[in-house]
């Protein structure tokens, strides 16, 4: 699929979501699915009203999660905020600390050395690979696998895990980016560690291939599930990989250029189908595609300092003025807002969430299927209600 | 993509009666506003989605900002009219003071959104638009027939923030349960006092520790 | 053939279940108490104090600039400045804190305090098993507990503590040979050539040496 027909008929009412009859009579049944519930990546509840097992309504209710980190941040120094980014999409940490980063140098104009960029698009990178695998393992434990394929993904997530501890000192909750570049420097051995983990990927890849995508039972449950047109997804704001299995080629490392996203050869895949499957196969190809980009990045990364010398850590005072900085977060585009008027801490500071928006079509995509279906379509939508209540 | 002036010649002749006003931004990244009224702020959305050129398909970030009230100091040349007894003789003579003069600038709250296009892949077209005050006009249209995307974040910024968006399909709170009082994101908002209990209190914590505890024989951390 | 899929995952889950058994790489799974992961150096769970000899009060390199407290995101550190002065490492009369008190039920271990310390007097540990069941005040940690030796932290993180205590060496070097030139320059009696105090300077005519 090429072009989309973007000049489509936009009649009263097209963007809202469909009216589903019931076709039995009486009473609906109606569902509360959550806020404890295996299956909904976090608190999270929908209030679905179902017609037997067909849904006739469903409202996204969520905030269980909800720490205003917005406001927090009004009343903290810049440098401050930034661990608090690494608890917005938990298992995403470098990319959230990235986008912050990249907002503020927005801001100021800072220069970041290649070095550190290098490192940043590394660990991006990582990150994302590492981010879908386990979008795929969670998305396959709700269809019923027991947590084999979850399994497979987090072992290799274990190995990725050690080389963020090895160096920014933790796991998850990495504190790494800095204004201005990273702050500390990855030794020679930590860069053949990494390049040993990387060369292990493309195998793991392989096995969680051949172990999911030709069983039956997981094709007939996720093939014509789901489908969202992409004139919907484009006017509803999706973005990442669900913007893309629906076919549109909008991806904002190709678009921005971020970084030095540039230099890179990489393919954007786009899905055919617009269904769950088409989410699935999407997210796997992306993790080839970054196997790709990192094994360029770690054969040409320089060296070098990974700080600009002119970057302070404390008395950070940006001058006054706002900037939007976005980047191509693993679950769709994750941009911060800044209003600055001077002083140590930021007027306004807001997160664009991607988890958040991506749920605007949920309802759209559910009405009218089963509910065993909407677990399912949910988990191919992959948010973190971290991000999505801040 | 067309600049900023240009955009806005370009909205003031697409839809008549409607005044872009140019919000500049100092810092670096240079990404100015445009400031729309929001008379006609439904069909300057239309036609910024819908104009081959512009072609803004795609709403990413809809948020709000709060401008609280300012007071402003300033000084003003008044003249009045004064009797004055010279010599035992009254006279009445003109003088010309300055007064410095403490007057209340109204707040307001602000929507701003940000819009590219996943058609022409450029971006972003920032615009913005302000309610009458901070305490009962706080009505917007809401572009949420022209992006869908603007649903559930201008329930967040009605939340937050207060602006009630008129056209909306579901105006009704996101984050904060539905019957919470007041908007967490305004910059005067006090928050309420209901006390968590912390094990490890200390300092202003401990003394409110204290204050909602019964027990007042409760060991305190013997600090040394 | 209906079932083909399935068969070939089900090939992958056998491989693995019967590679577990010959090679190390298919068993991951590590019987924790009993067995632990190897550290790994840069870790970083809570902060400690560190203190230079065997005195832990007169060793201690924090001089309650309170600049961590400052910055520390979610407020974690409280501190008490002292009244009187101690001498630090290099020589210099220092406050001290008379209260540190960390709360590590709050931290994050976001490590800002050690990042913006510019005594080198905290640092980041490597202890995580610190549960307890004294709720009230068994997880705030004062000066005592967190004052550990230099020699903790060498052990620790090898790597970073040498870089500080060379840090530190070039520091107390450089104080030390400003003292020696300032009094070098004060000790010297008025009207004399200033001669290097090692080189012997050639008598220019008229001149007396000292």
């Amino acid at each position: 699929m090429s072009a989309v027909d973007l000049k489509l008929e936009r009649t009263e009412g097209w963007n809202r979501p469909p009216v589903v009859e019931p076709d039995g009579e009486g009473e609906l049944l109606e569902v509360a699915m959550g806020p404890h519930h295996p299956s909904t990546h976090g608190v999270f509840r929908m209030d679905v009203a179902l017609d037997g097992e067909r849904v006739i309504r469903l409202k996204p209710v969520f905030g269980y999660l909800h720490r205003n980190h917005e406001k927090l941040a009004e009343g903290m120094s810049y440098l401050g905020s930034m661990p608090f980014t690494d608890r917005l999409d938990y298992i995403c940490p470098l990319t959230n600390n990235w986008a912050y980063a990249l907002a503020v140098e927005k801001l100021t104009g800072q220069q970041v050395p290649e070095r550190a960029e290098y490192l940043r698009v590394i660990l991006g990178e990582l990150t994302r690979v590492m981010n879908h695998a386990s979008a795929i393992g969670f998305l396959i434990q709700e269809m019923g696998a027991s947590g084999t394929p979850l399994m497979y993904a987090f072992k290799e997530r274990e190995k990725v895990l050690d080389l963020f501890e090895a160096l920014t000192g933790a796991r998850m909750m990495v504190n790494y980016m800095r204004f201005g570049g990273c702050r500390v420097d990855a030794t020679e051995s930590w860069l053949a560690g990494a390049r040993k983990v990387v060369a292990g990927l493309p195998q793991f890849v392989d096995e969680f291939e051949q172990l999911l995508m030709t069983n039956e039972i997981l094709m007939a449950r996720t093939q014509g599930v789901g489908i969202l047109r992409p004139e919907l997804a484009i006017n509803a704001g999706v973005t990442g990989p669900m913007l893309r299995a629906s076919g549109v080629n909008y991806d904002i490392r190709k678009v921005d250029g971020y970084g030095i996203y540039n230099r890179f050869k990489f393919r954007v895949p786009l899905g055919e189908h617009w269904d769950v499957y088409d989410r699935f196969m999407i997210r796997l190809l992306e993790i080839r595609e970054s196997i790709g980009i990192l094994e360029q990045a770690l054969k040409d990364i320089p060296t070098g300092p990974v700080m600009d010398p002119k970057a302070k850590i404390r008395g950070f005072r940006p001058k006054p003025g706002e900037a939007y900085g976005r980047i191509e977060a693993p679950k769709g585009e994750l941009g911060f807002y800044l209003i600055s008027d001077g002083g140590p801490n930021p007027y306004r500071y807001r997160i664009r969430p991607p988890s958040l928006i991506n749920l605007t079509i949920l309802e759209d995509m559910c009405l009218g299927q089963n509910v065993a279906d909407v677990v399912l379509i949910f988990g191919s939508v992959d948010i973190v209600l971290g991000e999505v209540d801040r | 993509m067309k600049s900023v002036e240009e955009i806005k010649a370009a909205i003031e002749a697409a839809v008549p009666g409607a005044v872009a006003e140019i919000v500049p931004n100092p810092s670096v990244s240079a990404q100015h506003s445009l400031r729309i009224s929001p008379v006609r702020a439904l069909e300057v959305a239309k036609f910024l989605r819908d104009d081959p050129e512009l072609a803004l398909d795609f709403l990413s970030n809809a948020t709000g900002v709060d401008w609280p009230d300012k007071e402003v100091s300033e000084k003003v040349k008044v003249t009045r009219t004064v009797t004055k007894t010279v010599d035992g003789v009254e006279q009445t003579a003109e003088e010309t003071v300055e007064e410095t003069r403490k007057r209340v600038v109204p707040g307001c709250l602000e929507a701003v959104y940000h819009l590219y296009s996943m058609a022409k892949k450029h971006g972003p077209v920032i615009i913005r638009m302000r309610t009458v005050n901070r305490t009962d006009l706080v009505f917007l249209p809401s572009l949420t027939p022209i992006w869908r995307s603007a649903e559930f974040q201008e329930r967040e910024i009605f939340d937050l923030f207060g602006i009630v968006f008129t056209g909306h399909p579901d105006m009704r709170r996101l984050l904060m349960w539905d019957g919470f009082k007041d908007h967490p994101m305004r910059r005067d908002y006090v928050e309420p006092d209901d006390f968590d209990y912390e094990p490890t209190a200390h300092d202003e914590v401990l003394a409110r520790a204290l204050a909602h505890s019964d027990r007042d024989q409760r060991t305190v951390n013997s600090g040394q | 053939m209906l079932g083909e899929g399935i068969l070939k995952g089900l090939a992958e889950t056998a491989r693995n279940f019967a590679g577990s058994f010959v090679s190390a790489d298919r068993l991951t799974t590590v019987q924790y108490p009993e067995q632990r992961i190897a550290p790994i150096e840069a870790t970083r769970d809570f902060p400690f104090l560190v203190y230079d000899g065997a005195d832990w009060e007169a060793g201690l390199r924090c001089v309650a600039c309170q600049i961590c407290e400052k910055e520390c995101p979610p407020q974690c550190i409280y501190i008490v400045k002292s009244t009187d002065k101690k001498p630090d490492y290099v020589g210099k009369q220092q406050f001290y804190p008379a209260r540190f008190d960390i709360d590590i039920s709050v931290c994050m271990s976001c490590q800002i305090c050690v990042e913006v310390c510019p005594f080198e007097a905290i640092k980041m540990d490597t202890e995580f098993e610190l549960s307890t069941t004294d709720r009230f005040g068994g997880l705030l940690h004062d000066r005592k507990e967190l004052a550990k030796s230099n020699e903790h932290y060498h052990k620790i993180h090898p790597t970073e503590a040498l870089e500080v205590d060379a840090r530190l060496a070039e520091e107390k070097a450089k104080t030390e040979a400003k003292a020696k030139a300032a009094a070098a320059k004060a000790a010297a009696p008025p009207g004399t050539a200033a001669a290097a105090p090692q080189k012997p300077v050639p008598a220019a005519p008229g001149e007396t040496t000292a």
